[in-house]
């Protein structure tokens, strides 16, 4: 449903997109997972036809973003990451006013939206500036569905939001990819990676790997193993010391380290941090996340 | 549990705007060096609470004592033992590293025959020196993180608040940014943060969780888990904040 081939796109002396390329297929719920100036928000203009690419090309239903870009629009629906709408026009008058450009009207496809509406519909008559975040959040998503668009690209529609709404924002676009909407989501969120069908985790402008989240975290290469000890902070700092550990990260309760070429048996290591009086100490093989490998695959990249 | 260790004693903090109470009796204990977590749902009274613990404002009823100051009767001498850092306000971008460092400094009232010795020393601990001429606004945001949590502890405070300091970085420099924190509670300072990541909840302490204006649970995360019977911070988020609905 939707294709790029080798996008690049700098601003100036800044690569954005260093040759990107993807596939999403018909029906999927695709993540296009990466921090904060990764190139997410680049790609998602390139893909809506908002922005062009310096080189490479892209399809979204088999149109290009480029030369088909009008008949494209009318396919797309799009949830930029800035709230977009008319702060000044009611809830009503925007969702109005995006059927009419789009040359339909609210009942024609209210079918669509009606999960989500409904919730802000007893607010029809209050300007959009005036919504919290949440009820601007299904505004803009009602808006960018009223025209039946056939792909739905949404940039980083969580970032900010509260553990409890980001939980029921990735509800409504499950019962959305059920209505056969092809749905691209970006997210600076590693956690929600879990949620799509399949990701890509980009970074620098550069896509790190593209598979199901399951898959993804199967290939990671390191043992890695799990750390903890009474004192966490002087943990970090002597398991860095030591030259058979190759990297120490937090991750939560728990230290993430691999060792180099697995030459430090744990039993060496525990005795290692005793001899530093650490206390309550355990050390445990772990199965990787999605943050271990974006991590492992960023610092291959750098070298 | 109370001793002398105690940095921040709440008792039956109560703070009502006209007929809304936004927070609705508070009461909890924060100890030196500890890294305290502070999650809610967006309205649940997080920054209502933040802003008294700071001293920006004045409690309705209750008691309140930050680094042994009055939290009702001493909130100017409060504001001189805390550092605050947040995600949305704490450099300025149009400054350079150094003016920004001379006017934190500045602020908190570090004394000038010192100032220069503290600047080259927090610029070689960042590793900024070949920085310290740039604007702010063109430095990568994790570097921008490190800098503003550093000046927000340039005057070795008692406690420093950090509002959502991590957002949006990757995973590596999110890590780095959490080892400076460590770092500084390893030191005594202790740093009580909020965020969205219920990742980040993990590496604190203790975690207090707010729902309408509540205190619903406060534990170490691991207590948590096993209490609400979650595998992670974000399972025991999930049934806490809408327990209250």
């Amino acid at each position: 449903m939707i294709s790029a081939e080798n996008i690049e796109k700098s601003y100036g002396e800044v690569k954005a997109l260093r040759g990107v390329s993807l596939e999403v297929k018909e029906g999927e719920l695709f993540g296009l997972i990466g921090p904060d100036g990764a190139g997410k928000t680049s790609l998602i203009r390139i893909l809506v036809t908002l922005l062009k690419p310096d080189k490479g090309s892209a399809t979204v239903n088999q149109l290009d973003v480029v030369d088909d870009f009008r008949k494209l629009r009318k396919q797309i629906g799009y949830m930029p990451g800035r709230f977009s709408l008319y702060p000044d026009l009611s809830v009503e008058e925007n969702m109005t006013f995006f059927a009419t450009v789009f040359g339909t009207t609210i009942e024609e496809n209210y079918h669509l939206v009606k999960d989500i509406y409904q919730q802000i519909e007893p607010f029809k008559e209050r300007l959009a500036g005036r919504l919290s975040g949440g009820m601007k959040q299904k505004l803009a998503l009602s808006c960018a569905l009223i025209h039946a668009p056939k792909v739905l690209v949404l940039d980083e529609p969580t970032t900010g939001v509260d553990a409890v709404s980001r939980k029921e924002f990735w509800e409504m676009l499950k019962r959305l990819q059920k209505m056969g909407i092809t749905i691209l989501v970006s997210t600076p969120y590693m956690d929600e990676a879990n949620l799509c069908d399949r990701v890509a985790l980009i970074q620098d402008g550069n896509i790190l790997t593209i598979n199901t989240p399951e898959r993804v975290t199967q290939n990671h290469e390191s043992i890695l193993w799990a750390v903890r000890s009474d004192n966490m902070y002087l943990c970090i700092r002597d398991l860095r010391k030591h030259p058979g550990v190759k990297t120490v990260f937090g991750f939560g309760e728990f230290l993430h380290i691999t060792l180099r070429d697995n030459t430090i048996s744990p039993t060496a290591l525990e005795k290692y941090l005793k001899e530093r009086c650490h206390t309550n100490i355990a050390i445990n093989p772990i199965e990787p996340g999605i943050e271990d490998v974006f991590m492992d695959l960023m610092q291959k990249h750098d070298n | 549990m109370e001793n002398e260790n105690t940095v921040i004693r709440v008792r039956d903090l109560v703070k009502k705007f006209g007929q809304f109470v936004a927070d609705d009796h508070l009461s909890f204990d924060v100890y030196k060096g500890e890294i305290f977590g502070f999650l809610g749902a967006n309205g649940a009274g997080k920054t209502t609470a933040i802003r008294m613990l700071c001293g920006l404002l004045e409690p309705t009823s209750g008691e309140l004592t930050v680094a042994g100051l009055d939290g009702f009767k001493q909130r100017e001498a409060i504001k001189r033992r805390i550092g605050y850092m947040s995600q949305k306000f704490s450099l300025y971008e149009d400054l350079t590293v150094n003016e920004n460092i001379r006017l934190f400094a500045g602020i908190y009232g570090i004394p000038t025959h010192i100032r220069k010795e503290k600047t080259e020393e927090l610029l070689e601990k960042l590793e900024l020196g070949s920085a310290r001429k740039k604007l702010v606004r063109d430095l990568p945001l994790g570097w921008k993180q490190k800098l503003a949590f550093s000046l927000a502890i340039i005057h070795d405070p008692s406690i420093v608040f950090l509002d959502e300091p991590s957002g949006g970085v990757d995973p590596v420099t999110r890590r780095r940014f959490w080892d400076l924190i460590y770092e500084a509670a390893h030191e005594g300072i202790t740093v009580f943060v909020t965020t969205h990541y219920m990742d980040e909840a993990e590496y604190c302490h203790r975690v207090a969780i707010m729902s309408a204006g509540k205190i619903v649970a406060l534990d170490t995360p691991k207590a948590l888990k096993k209490e609400w019977d979650a595998t992670s911070m974000d399972g025991v988020f999930l049934k806490l904040a809408r327990s209250n609905e």
